[in-house]
């Protein structure tokens, strides 16, 4: 068993072709080529970071805010999801609560968890570490059901003064977050996972 | 193979693009995929009709993504009053300022990215189906639509229809509109497609006929 890296080589990401070390960009598909993204984890952080500031307010400020001819009320996603129980629909409440808030809170836990391990080394295995990336990369997608709902509904209930709905400013901070984190889970050379720590020597070009 | 620069033996080499491990290029039995020992990232996927396939998928995705945009997907009527939306609608319904931004951002993802994407798959596959030279900024147009595969959303879109149908049922009665099922039926097609798709074979494609 030999990596790239190993046998002196370089490998494409985008196309799996290898060229010896120090070629610059792919001849077959013109990526750049680089063995190991050198300033990969300082990019994940970056973008980490700007996806948690953003998801703060997300969750105080209203998403959703619905008029009617009696009242105007004004949903959180946590609000929402629970009035959508008291309805009786669970599964649904249960998806919005699943896409809004265990699947960021997790991905948030689980990109800084692949960050850290990177450098600290861990006691899982890099093929379970290498699963949970390809989970958050996966899933992170579907946190935008929420936005799109908003956005739906925002456009669909405009029923003069009998009822209407407008997106409140958490659907832009809340969209924003889910963009930045799947910039960041972009932004993570797997490969790190993989090198042994006597292979993370300097990092070439 | 034809010139490439450095030994010819590189080109008969793959290094998987997750784990970095390196392996000797094979192509596995007719409808077998190969898989990275190492990271079980699929490597190589050869289907005879994989290339026809995905063609083929990627045009009915085109019509229907267009098809979808106009026609209204979701209903509603509540004390006499009625409203229905396409996406078309919700890109052109900006009332609230800023908020403009969610409503461009989420027809983007519904339907630009992924009409794009399946533009881009057509323009480099259809070349290499009928056996003609590879069409001219092939390689980019494929770079670019591999790089917007995660940003094309039409599936989330279906499951946040039904969330929506839901969320005001109070308020008024909602029907789904028949672009709701165009798009249940394009992120069926969409799934397939990424099954089929094979991108090593691809730029080997694209590499061979150059």
């Amino acid at each position: 068993m030999t990596t790239a890296r190993q046998a002196g080589l370089v490998a494409c990401r985008a196309c799996a072709r290898v060229w010896p070390m120090g070629h610059e960009t792919c001849d077959r598909c013109g990526s750049r080529l680089r063995s190991r993204e050198g300033k990969s984890l300082q990019r994940v952080m970056a973008w980490w970071v700007v996806g948690m500031i953003c998801y703060i307010p997300a969750n105080l400020y209203p998403m959703l805010v619905t008029e009617t001819l009696v009242a105007s009320s004004r949903s959180t996603i946590v609000g929402g999801a629970i009035e959508i129980a008291h309805h009786g629909e669970v599964l649904i409440a249960a998806i919005v609560l699943i896409a809004s808030v265990l699947i960021p809170v997790g991905k948030f836990a689980a990109i800084a968890y692949l960050a850290i391990t990177v450098s600290r080394g861990s006691r899982n295995t890099p093929l379970r570490r290498q699963h949970i990336y390809e989970i958050v990369e996966f899933i992170g997608r579907w946190s935008m059901i929420d936005v799109f709902v908003v956005a739906i509904l925002s456009a669909l209930v405009q029923l003069s003064v009998v009822a209407s709905i407008h997106p409140g400013p958490a659907a832009l901070t809340f969209a924003l977050s889910v963009i930045f984190t799947m910039l960041s889970a972009k932004s993570f050379d797997t490969r790190l996972i993989w090198d042994t720590p006597t292979e993370q020597g300097p990092v070439h070009p | 193979m034809t010139q490439t620069i450095g030994p010819d033996d590189l080109a008969q080499l793959i290094a998987c693009p997750n784990c970095d491990e390196l392996y000797q290029a094979r192509l596995p039995d007719e409808g077998e995929r190969a898989v990275c020992h190492r990271c079980h990232t699929v490597l190589i996927q050869t289907r005879e009709t994989a290339g026809r396939r995905v063609l083929a998928l990627s045009i009915a995705v085109m019509i229907l993504v267009i098809a979808a945009a106009f026609f209204p997907f979701l209903e509603i009527s509540a004390a006499g009053i009625g409203n229905r939306v396409s996406l078309l609608d919700v890109a052109t319904s900006f009332r609230s300022g800023t908020l403009v931004l969610v409503s461009v951002a989420s027809v983007m993802l519904i339907v630009l990215v992924p009409l794009i994407r399946t533009v881009l798959l057509i323009y480099v596959i259809g070349p290499i189906e009928l056996h003609r030279p590879p069409a001219r900024y092939a390689k980019r147009a494929f770079h670019l639509a591999q790089e917007l595969k995660p940003w094309a959303m039409t599936e989330v879109f279906s499951i946040g229809c039904a969330v929506a149908l839901v969320k005001v049922s109070d308020l008024a009665r909602l029907h789904f509109g028949p672009a709701f099922w165009m798009f249940a039926a394009l992120s069926i097609f969409v799934l397939i497609n990424d099954r089929y798709l094979c991108t090593w074979s691809i730029w080997n494609a694209i590499e061979d006929t150059q």
